[in-house]
């Protein structure tokens, strides 16, 4: 393990930025949001979470898949991706470092997406402990943790100093190149993060949702869960907003469309919601006709098709994000309570 | 105000048991301080979970363009400010008065959470009330904080006390008194700044739009059955914007579609995850109308006419628009 | 069904300067303007879309080309059945997709063929107008004209205004898409 006083952080990430694209938390239209560092930018930490989630980097909003143009009785069809760059995430958190597993397992599926592919191979992700977590956070629920986040390189900030520890290949390269700016933590900074991670754990401890449970989603209640008459009460608040879904770190739909320029047909993607009437539209109509069973589907996709499908692994990773930004204070935890309380009482 | 919730509770209960109505549109007791949401009840047992607090900023009006048909006679809790949405509703025929039965309640001013936390107050666990100055339990200790610095942007300027249409009232005299800003004060100060100023103001607060559609969905007038952003035959169709016209676009058209009919009530600001001061789109055709037509408050009464559905021989010409422009 | 006024046009364009300059404007009205920078070594030539009300403007500007007065090819005519057909909609997609201005014509005040569309053409466009200027837009690029089926030197003089007007404020780019410019 490796420290530098936060005092030089400035240092740190003008080394970074030197070579690859850096981005962490700034303050931007009053919002705090993943950005690009430029010198002098002040980077916050002091909010647990970005608006959006580290999902955007590798599956952005929306992207270019081809373009095509007539000429003639010809049509062209060009590849138009977006350009590619070597790009460094600095302060992610546990939870949205561990929603890119969640991700891989979509992507990363035969055929491959290479769009996704390209960009996880040009990302680094440099997580940050959080020390102060908020009372929305669930990731211990999903085994994550808050204290050791994980991802290429994890960064735990405490007493004045950054301690670096690099996880993977990726993560010992670019520590290499930095080696330079760092110090041995020693003994003593070993001790330190072990200090910070148990402290980080007591206040885990007293989480109000530290004993949010999963058991009874687990295996074969499925269409249970599916047929359970509180999927009524639980989606009259819902206004059918995309809120949840896109700040959400582990939502992966996605809708091909088109657009025609005048003199040519752009073909994109871009992030598609579940709680959209026109969610996988077809030319009969919408298999999800009611808002319930686009309500369903959500939750049910995060805690049961997909476990079902990848090994029992949830597609939640408990950031709390739908918790703070929904309009009508609906999320998934309460979705847990309701379904697994009130089922089996 | 959550000193009337038993009287709150009493009244559902009374209305429910007598059969006057067969639902209660309220808000439902949630798992932190800070979070009930709306949610109907249909037996006097559920009750118990009836709230009001601080953090009922959400408005019901707009649950009854649905559900006003489905659920029979609803028992609505109304603030002053929600009860203008009903009463526009109301007046474009997309909720039935007689199956409403409107409780005007009390409001001190809602909270935003979001102020709080970013005051530096994190890990909320329980929110008191009481008095001038909120005390906010948290994971960190106990933390205070003027109600006045942690009240939702749309209650800065409040309507007022006046419920515009109810069936009967609970806890309206007792509302708190807010301190009330110039709600066109910001839309002056863009008026003041140079055109490219005001694109630039508005380009950073566009290019976040996600397009989650919460500002649409949230707005009791936008109550299109289809929206033309969802119609696939309409060629604006999108679940994202693709590019920055389309970021443009769709907050234009809907500022447009909803002006004249817009009540002020704010929502769309307070649901944007991504803080888009929205509301200043509709501020600003609120008091254009109003220097162009003369006084019109959306929502006033179920009887008015909007000024857009309207018009006088002497209207200004569309290039006279400029001249009001920095007056407040 | 009243003669094509574009083909008019078009047919009395190209004895003009390739600019295709209003008859009646100075030669040196085109030189350090601003906005009407060179590109690709030709001179701006903006994209005016022309809203015209069935019954009066575009009545208006048939009488234009049947009484052979000249104004740009630069702009496009769309009819209308009446000006408060338009939708702001309208408008907009004729920025995204390379307007340089758009000018909706309508019947004079009191003289609608539906007796009131043009007033509440009125209120609306005042309103858009007044909303596209908060955003920043250049106010210019927008206009409303009444325009009678009588008034053909006004409407040509009205287009020729018009189009000058765009050519010294330069190209759309606050307003245009981006994806429809390549």
């Amino acid at each position: 393990m490796l420290k530098l006083p936060v005092s030089q952080m400035e240092e740190l990430f003008a080394s970074i930025a030197s070579e690859q694209s850096l981005y962490l938390p700034l303050e931007t239209n009053g919002l705090i949001a993943f950005s690009r560092w430029e010198e002098g930018k002040q980077a916050r930490f002091d909010q647990l979470h970005c608006a959006g989630s580290v999902k955007d980097f590798f599956f952005p909003q929306t992207e270019n898949l081809a373009l095509f143009k007539t000429s003639g009785k010809e049509i062209h069809i060009e590849e138009n991706r977006d350009p590619e760059e070597a790009f460094v995430v600095f302060g992610v958190r546990a939870c949205d470092a561990g929603s890119l597993s969640i991700l891989d397992r979509v992507f990363y599926d035969e055929p491959a997406d290479t769009f996704y592919q390209t960009r996880r191979r040009q990302g680094l992700i440099i997580t940050v402990a959080c020390n102060a977590p908020e009372e929305t956070c669930f990731c211990h629920t999903f085994g994550l943790d808050a204290a050791d986040p994980g991802g290429d390189v994890a960064v735990w900030l405490l007493e004045d100093m950054l301690y670096w520890d690099s996880r993977t290949e990726k993560g010992h390269a670019l520590t290499e190149r930095l080696r330079g700016l760092f110090e041995e933590a020693g003994d003593q900074g070993e001790e330190t993060v072990r200090k910070g991670k148990a402290d980080i754990g007591k206040i885990i401890d007293r989480l109000p949702l530290r004993d949010l449970s999963l058991e009874r989603f687990a295996g074969d209640g499925m269409m249970e869960k599916f047929d359970a008459p509180q999927w009524e009460s639980l989606q009259e608040a819902c206004l059918g907003c995309g809120t949840c879904t896109f700040v959400c770190p582990t939502c992966h739909c996605y809708d091909i469309r088109d657009f025609d320029t005048g003199h040519g047909i752009r073909r994109f993607r871009c992030w598609d919601s579940c709680m959209f009437s026109d969610f996988t539209l077809m030319a009969h109509g919408n298999p999800r006709p009611s808002r319930l069973a686009r309500f369903r589907q959500r939750f049910m996709h995060k805690l049961a098709y997909y476990p079902e499908n990848h090994e029992g692994l949830y597609a939640c990773v408990g950031c709390g994000r739908c918790i703070t930004k929904c309009p009508v204070s609906m999320n998934i935890t309460k979705v847990i309570k309701t379904l697994g309380v009130d089922q089996h009482a | 105000m959550q000193r009337i919730i038993g009287k709150m509770r009493e009244k559902a209960k009374e209305l429910l048991e007598a059969g006057t109505v067969d639902a209660v549109l309220g808000w439902k007791k949630g798992d932190f301080a800070y979070d009930p949401t709306p949610a109907f009840f249909y037996s006097t047992d559920e009750l118990d979970m009836l709230a009001y607090d601080g953090f009922c900023g959400s408005n019901l009006s707009k649950y009854l363009v649905e559900y006003g048909k489905e659920k029979g006679k609803v028992l609505v809790f109304l603030k002053p400010c929600d009860t203008y949405s009903l009463n526009q509703l109301v007046s474009e025929h997309r909720v039935d008065r007689e199956n409403v039965y409107v409780v005007g309640v009390g409001c001190d001013g809602m909270l935003d959470v979001q102020k709080l936390r970013d005051k530096g107050i994190a890990g909320i666990e329980e929110i008191e009330e009481a008095g001038e100055d909120l005390r906010i339990h948290t994971l960190y200790g106990l933390k205070t904080c003027p109600r006045d610095e942690a009240l939702l942007k749309k209650c800065q300027s409040c309507k007022g006390k006046e419920h515009k249409l109810f069936d009967d009232r609970i806890g309206a005299e007792e509302s708190r008194d807010i301190a009330n800003e110039d709600r066109f004060a910001e839309v002056a100060e863009l008026e003041k700044m140079s055109p490219e100023e005001r694109f630039a103001f508005w380009r950073a607060a566009l290019s976040s739009c996600i397009r989650c559609n919460a500002c649409r969905e949230a707005c009791p007038v936008c109550s299109c059955h289809t929206c033309i952003f969802d119609n696939a035959r309409s060629g604006v169709d999108a679940k994202a914007n693709a590019s920055e016209f389309e970021e443009n676009l769709f907050h234009i058209i809907r500022a447009f579609h909803v002006a004249g009919r817009c009540s002020d009530c704010g929502e769309c600001s307070r649901v944007c995850p991504q803080a888009i001061p929205l509301h200043l789109l509709n501020r600003k055709m609120i008091k254009d109308i109003q220097s162009f037509y003369g006084a019109f408050q959306a929502g006033d009464s179920a009887d008015q006419c909007s000024p857009l559905l309207s018009y006088s021989p002497d209207d200004i010409e569309p290039d006279a628009f400029d001249r009001w422009k920095g007056v407040m | 069904m009243p003669m094509s006024t574009e083909s008019q046009v078009q047919a009395n364009a190209p004895a003009k300067a390739p600019t295709n300059a209003p008859a009646n404007a100075p030669a040196n009205t085109l030189i350090n303007t601003p906005g009407n920078e060179e590109k690709d070594g030709k001179a701006f030539r903006p994209l005016i879309v022309s809203f015209c009300c069935n019954w009066c403007s575009y009545a208006g500007a048939d009488l234009a080309g049947s009484s052979r007065l000249t104004y740009p090819a630069d702009v496009k005519i769309i009819r209308v059945p009446c000006s408060c057909r338009i939708n702001p909609l309208f408008i907009l997609r004729a920025f995204q997709r390379g307007a340089d201005g758009v000018i909706v014509n309508g019947c004079h005040p009191g003289d609608c063929h539906y007796s009131t569309g043009n007033f509440y053409t009125r209120r609306r466009m005042a309103l858009l107008f007044s909303m596209l200027d908060f955003l920043g837009i250049e106010k210019e690029r927008t206009r409303v004209e009444w325009v009678s089926a009588a008034e053909g030197a006004r409407f040509a003089s009205v287009m020729r205004e018009f189009v000058e007007q765009i050519r010294r404020l330069g190209e759309n780019k606050k307003l245009g898409d981006i994806r429809c410019k390549e």
